[in-house]
C-alpha cells in the first residue's frame, strides 16, 4: 500500500505544468515535496486527492487507479485521506467542532456521541481544546491551520496531505506546527505528504525529500543525500542562490 | 491583415469560451439531477434554503407588487378614460398581475436577491477552497451545495409569486377605490371577466422555471468562479445578468408555448 504517481502530465490551457512526474511515497514515511513557486506542488497533491485528474499518467493510492475511479469509489478512497489546505479551507459559516466533525459525519457506524468524543480527542491532539463553539473567524491564522489539520485526522485516515502548512507563519508557530506534522506521524502511523518550500522544515520533519523542478522530480532522497547533492539546480534552490539554478546541468 | 486576424480570433475564442460554458452548464445539470439521490446530503440543508430563498424573499417581492398594483390600476384608468367602461380596470390589473407582471418582476428582482447571493456565496467558498475541502472530506459538493439551493428555488418561486399577484391585485382595488371613482363590485367584476383557472397555472408553471434558472445561475458563476473577490464580483454579477436574460427569454417561451 503506498501512492504512486506515474508519468503524470498536466496542463492547464497552453501551460504545461507537469511534464512526467513519477513519485513514489512509501508507506509510514513523511514525504516532503519541495520546489519554487508555481512549480505544480500543489497541482501534484491535487492529483493525488483526486481533486485533479491527469492528462497522461496514472497516480495509484492503496492500488486504485484514482485518475480512473468513479465518483463514489473517490468519496469511499478520500475516507483514508485526510487533506490540509494552505489557507486552512474552514467552513466560515461552521463552528471548529462543525468542522472537524465534517468527515465524520460522513461515516454512518458513528453515533453522535462517539462524533463529539472523537472531534474533543483530535482538537485537544493540537491543542485546542475547548474552542469547539468558536467561528473559524475568531481564530489566528497558525490556530486554523491547527483546525484544519484536525479536521484532515478526524477520520484516522491512512494519509495525511499537507499544501504548504507553514506558509505565511511565525518562526514559532511553524516549529509548532512542524511538531504536530511529526506527531502525527509518530503516533498515529499516518503517511504524510507534504508540499513546502520552507527547506529547513523540509529536512527537519521528513523522511525522504523529493523537488519538483519544471514538471518533474529533480531529485527524491533522504534529507542528507538531498542535502548532500552535487546538482547545480538542487543546491542552487537549498541555499536559496538563484544563480546556481540559472545555470542549468 | 494583422488587425482581422486579432478580431477573428477574439471572435473565436468568445465562441469557444461561450460553447464550453454550455457543457459545463450542461455537465452541472447532469451532476445535480443525480446527486438528487443523495438525499443524506442535501436533505438536511432543504428546509433552510426554503426559508433563505423564500421566506426571506417575500417582503421584496411584495414590495414591488403592491406599487406594480397601484401603478397598472392607475395607467388601466388613464388609458381607458371614454373609451372602455372603467371596470375593465380589475381585468386589466388581474390579467396583467398573474400572467406577466407578478412571475417576471418577482423573478427579476429575486434574481438580484436569491442569485447573486448564492453566486457569491458559492463563489467565496470556491476561491477560499471550501469546495475542493467537501470533496476532501468525502461530500458530493453539487449534491450538498447545488440541489437543495435549485430545489428550494422551484419550490418557492411559485409561492412567493403567488402571493405576489394577490397582494397586486389587492394594492390595485385599493387604488381603485381611493384614487379612482371606482366601486369594489365593479373592480370585482372587471376582475372576475376573463379570469381563466388556467392563468394560475400558466403563473405557477412560469415561476417555477424562474425559480430553477436564478438557483442554478448562481450555483454554476459560484461554481466557476476563479481568482480572489473580483473573481467573486464578476461571478455575482453575471449571474444576474444571465438569470434575467434567460427570465426573460422564458417569458417569451411560455407565452408562445402556453398561450397560443
Amino acid at each position: 500500500m503506498s501512492i504512486e504517481l506515474v508519468n503524470v502530465c498536466k496542463s492547464f490551457d497552453s501551460n504545461e505544468v507537469l511534464k512526467g512526474l513519477s513519485l513514489t511515497i512509501n508507506d509510514g514515511q513523511t514525504t516532503t515535496i519541495v520546489g519554487a513557486s508555481g512549480s505544480g506542488k500543489s497541482v501534484a497533491l491535487k492529483h493525488i486527492v483526486g481533486l485533479l485528474r491527469p492528462d497522461r499518467g496514472d497516480v495509484w493510492v492503496d492500488e486504485h487507479n484514482v485518475s480512473r475511479l468513479d465518483q463514489d469509489s473517490l468519496y469511499r478512497l478520500r475516507r483514508n485521506i485526510g487533506y490540509v489546505f494552505q489557507f486552512a479551507a474552514l467552513f466560515d459559516s461552521m463552528t471548529i467542532g462543525e468542522n472537524v466533525g465534517m468527515g465524520l459525519r460522513r461515516m454512518p457506524e458513528l453515533e453522535e456521541d462517539e462524533i463529539r468524543q472523537r472531534v474533543s480527542e483530535c482538537l485537544a491532539l493540537v491543542e485546542l481544546s475547548g474552542y469547539e463553539d468558536r467561528l473559524p473567524s475568531q481564530l489566528s491564522g497558525g490556530q486554523r491551520k491547527r483546525a484544519g489539520l484536525a479536521r484532515a485526522i478526524a477520520t484516522r485516515p491512512k494519509y495525511i496531505l499537507y499544501d504548504e502548512p507553514t506558509t505565511g507563519l511565525d518562526p514559532v508557530t511553524t516549529a509548532v506546527i512542524d511538531e504536530m506534522i511529526v506527531r502525527m506521524s509518530e503516533e498515529l502511523g499516518v503517511t504524510g505528504v507534504i508540499i513546502s518550500h520552507d527547506m529547513k522544515s523540509a529536512f527537519r520533519i521528513s523522511d525522504r525529500v523529493a523537488m519538483l523542478y519544471e514538471g518533474m522530480i529533480r531529485i527524491d532522497g533522504t534529507p542528507d543525500e538531498v542535502r548532500a547533492s552535487d546538482d547545480p539546480i538542487v543546491k542552487g534552490f537549498i541555499q536559496g542562490i538563484p544563480e546556481l539554478m540559472g545555470a542549468k546541468s | 491583415m494583422a488587425a482581422i486576424t486579432t478580431h477573428v480570433e477574439a471572435v473565436g475564442q468568445a465562441a469557444i469560451r461561450s460553447v464550453s460554458s454550455v457543457g459545463r452548464a450542461g455537465f452541472l445539470g447532469i451532476d445535480a439531477v443525480r446527486a438528487l439521490r443523495k438525499v443524506e446530503l442535501w436533505g438536511p440543508h432543504l428546509i433552510p434554503q426554503l426559508a433563505r430563498v423564500g421566506v426571506e424573499s417575500v417582503p421584496i417581492a411584495l414590495f414591488i407588487a403592491t406599487f406594480t398594483g397601484i401603478v397598472l390600476s392607475l395607467q388601466a384608468s388613464y388609458t381607458f378614460t371614454g373609451a372602455v367602461p372603467l371596470y375593465f380596470v380589475g381585468t386589466l390589473v388581474g390579467k396583467t398581475m398573474i400572467l406577466e407582471l407578478g412571475p417576471v418582476l418577482t423573478g427579476l428582482a429575486l434574481s438580484g436577491r436569491v442569485g447573486a447571493n448564492i453566486a457569491a456565496e458559492i463563489g467565496t467558498m470556491r476561491v477560499t477552497d471550501q469546495i475542493d475541502a467537501l470533496e476532501t472530506l468525502a461530500y458530493d459538493p453539487v449534491a450538498y451545495l447545488v440541489v437543495p439551493r435549485v430545489l428550494a428555488g422551484a419550490i418557492m418561486f411559485p409561492l412567493v409569486v403567488i402571493l405576489a399577484n394577490a397582494i397586486g391585485i389587492l394594492a390595485g382595488w385599493g387604488a381603485s377605490l381611493v384614487l379612482l371613482d371606482l366601486s369594489s363590485p365593479e373592480f370585482l367584476k372587471g376582475l372576475k371577466l376573463f379570469f381563466l383557472p388556467f392563468d394560475v397555472r400558466f403563473s405557477f408553471i412560469k415561476s417555477i422555471t424562474f425559480g430553477v434558472t436564478v438557483t442554478a445561475v448562481g450555483c454554476y458563476f459560484g461554481f466557476h468562479t476563479r481568482g480572489g473577490a473580483e473573481g467573486v464580483g464578476h461571478a455575482t454579477t453575471r449571474a444576474v445578468v444571465i438569470a434575467s436574460m434567460i427570465i426573460l427569454v422564458l417569458d417569451a417561451f411560455w407565452a408562445a408555448v402556453l398561450l397560443r
